[in-house]
């Protein structure tokens, strides 16, 4: 029964919105440009989410997710502009996760050994290093990049990637190997001294980090078509990285209301071109300021109505985590909440 | 031989300049332990202070670099007080996260007034086009200039850090600033010293470096301000020396690697010896290996 409820968990609000977009779509309120809003919101999600595993969850400050969504986005492009069909789109998509995972994989095992900010200006130079090889490669076409990249992604592709990776780390974090991940976050000599793997609890969440990067860029060069090393830079990287902490440490439902409001926000400030960047930066700096632990803290949304038709049961989101934020104001989750 | 003197001096201005930013980097990571994004842009600022001296009002170069230097100084000091000491009891992250806004602050604020595109610094004075050739080495005076003020700000600095009693407070705070405190050092101030030191040396480090490249534009500060970071790691970071060896190091790497003809892997190589260097002594060359403490 437990593991129904936790089924249903995801499974009736990922319905919900599944079903309420594509009502939208059918009716005709949605037109293109709002669509492609939407194909940003769910390619950030992706990303974020993928991002706070690793610096949310595993407490492990990583500057470099543009990178792997670099590796993501070229490979499945490459991919794509020659096999023809959907085919070449999942194999596209596939390859480039298993590629970003890969060299996630190889880069991680050794840098991931580095603590705190040394962590972040090693991933950061890997990022650079990465985006340097795809501005000299043939295949990349250097710094011009690919255009012409057929496009395969529909509401559908797009829906069942995002409910793919949502789901797929909904259930690591609360497998044994998230719980240990968060060990190693709360304080990694006391997760090293009860005889966990602290090395290899790192790299296995930096490279599931990686792979789903690597779909997040798929969809992202299949959706846009065009991609130019540029686009993968240092601010690519910040962009997410300010997703998460926007959203709050550790909160995936946080990482996701983050990447909407910052999309609405982004919509709405376009009509100010000039001073767009200007009231971003602004805002950046004083939500950190003024709330430091994100919009969620490390808490997650939880469906109030779902807790009261399948009876009293702790969220394990609330178990998981004391918030690694630790300042006077953030409120614990109370048992009201948690019910 | 030649060539390779030749570009050892390109090097060394290079490096020197490297250095300056890399000293700010330092100096603020070892006392607050937090990487100043905004260092680099504070550096973006301090080149356009020189050109605006040099051009609107139209005087030297050393006043230009003066003038860049006390700017740079009052922004550095307004920016640790307005966006970094609110947040220094919250997390490493928070802050890093508002160093990273107030970079981009900074760059779109400038070209939101001064335009995207990017500029020439004014004509130079005679006695700084001059070249001279040394057994076949030429060598410009402007970089002679360059390396000669870097020097003399790094012995200046050493004296500062060395011998006066701010130094002493500032060694004693990025030591531990809870005991500091009880000694009677009032960390606040020490903390906005610190800011107000680094800043200079990067609008100083501005104005050399439109001098050197002759363009200038609101986003020059991101990739030096990037690679001088890496050379404050490379050494060691919150030691000074270190960061002078990085800086040297950063600058001698990038120009051998144009002189190779490589000169669009250069920048993975500079982040590629950050990695080596990190894998194989994770503080840096200089750094010492802290045991962490149960």
């Amino acid at each position: 029964m437990g593991a129904v409820r936790n089924i249903l968990r995801w499974l009736v609000p990922l319905g919900l919105a599944y079903g309420i977009v594509l009502a939208l779509i059918q009716v005709g309120v949605i037109n293109n440009y709002l669509f492609a809003t939407m194909m940003t919101i769910c390619i950030n999600i992706i990303l974020a989410t993928s991002l706070n595993l690793v610096v949310g969850f595993t407490g492990q400050l990583a500057l470099g997710h543009a990178g792997f969504m670099a590796i993501g986005a070229y490979t499945c492009a490459i991919i794509t502009m020659r096999v023809d069909g959907i085919v070449g789109f999942v194999l596209g998509v596939l390859a480039g996760a298993v590629l970003a995972a890969v060299v996630g994989f190889l880069i991680g095992l050794p840098v991931l050994r580095l603590r705190g900010d040394y962590l972040a200006i090693a991933t950061l130079g890997m990022a650079e290093i990465i985006r340097v090889f795809i501005n000299n490669m043939g295949i990349t076409n250097g710094a011009a990049g690919l255009s012409g990249i057929p496009r395969h992604v529909d509401w559908n592709w797009m829906f069942f990637f995002l409910a793919l990776t949502l789901v797929f780390l909904w259930h690591y974090i609360r497998s044994a190997h998230g719980r240990r991940a968060i060990a190693v976050r709360e304080d990694e000599i006391a997760a090293e001294a009860i005889g966990i793997d602290t090395t290899r609890v790192k790299v296995q969440t930096f490279t599931i980090a990686a792979f789903f990067a690597g779909i997040g860029g798929g969809l992202y060069a299949s959706y846009f078509y065009v991609l130019q090393p540029s686009q993968f830079g240092f601010l690519k990287s910040i962009d997410i990285l300010v997703i998460v902490v926007l959203g709050g440490l550790g909160s995936m439902s946080g990482s996701i209301i983050a990447a909407i409001v910052l999309a609405v926000l982004s919509t709405f400030l376009a009509q100010f071109t000039d001073l767009r960047m200007i009231i971003y930066s602004l805002l950046l700096v004083l939500i950190m300021i003024f709330r430091p632990g994100g919009i969620m803290g490390s808490r997650e949304v939880s469906l109030g109505i779902l807790g009261k038709v399948f009876g009293e049961r702790k969220d394990p989101a609330a178990m998981v985590a004391p918030p690694i934020v630790k300042q006077d104001d953030e409120e614990v989750p109370s048992d009201e909440e948690v019910k | 031989m030649t060539e390779f003197l030749q570009q050892a001096i390109n090097a060394l201005s290079l490096g020197s300049i490297y250095a300056l930013i890399a000293l700010g980097y330092t100096m603020v990571y070892g006392i607050i332990k937090l990487i100043n994004f905004a260092h680099g842009e504070i550096y973006m600022i301090g080149a356009f202070v020189g050109y605006w001296t040099m051009s609107v009002f139209h005087l030297g170069v050393f006043e230009a670099i003066l003038a860049a230097m006390i700017v740079c100084t009052v922004l550095g000091v307004l920016i640790e007080r307005v966006a970094y000491r609110p947040l220094r009891r919250s997390t490493r992250l928070a802050s890093l996260i508002t160093a990273i806004g107030m970079s981009l602050l900074l760059q779109y604020t400038m070209m939101y007034f001064v335009g995207a595109d990017p500029r020439a610094y004014p004509a130079l004075p005679d006695y700084m086009n001059a070249s001279f050739s040394l057994g076949g080495v030429v060598v410009k005076s402007q970089q002679l200039v360059i390396i000669g003020i870097s020097v003399l700000l790094m012995i200046l600095l050493q004296f500062v850090v060395k011998t006066t009693k701010m130094g002493k407070a500032m060694r004693a705070v990025s030591q531990d600033p809870e005991a500091a405190q009880l000694m009677g050092i009032s960390v606040d101030r020490t903390i906005s010293f610190t800011f107000a030191i680094g800043s200079a040396l990067a609008g100083a480090a501005g104005v050399l470096v439109g001098i050197y490249y002759n363009s200038i534009n609101p986003l020059m500060g991101i990739m030096p301000g990037l690679k001088a970071f890496v050379a404050a790691v490379f050494g060691g970071i919150g030691i000074i020396p270190g960061a002078l060896i990085g800086a040297f190091v950063i600058g001698g790497a990038e120009t051998a690697v144009s002189a190779l003809g490589y000169s669009l892997f250069r920048d993975g190589v500079v982040f590629a010896i950050l990695i080596a260097i990190l894998i194989v002594k994770p503080t840096g060359l200089l750094g010492k290996n802290v045991r962490e403490k149960v």
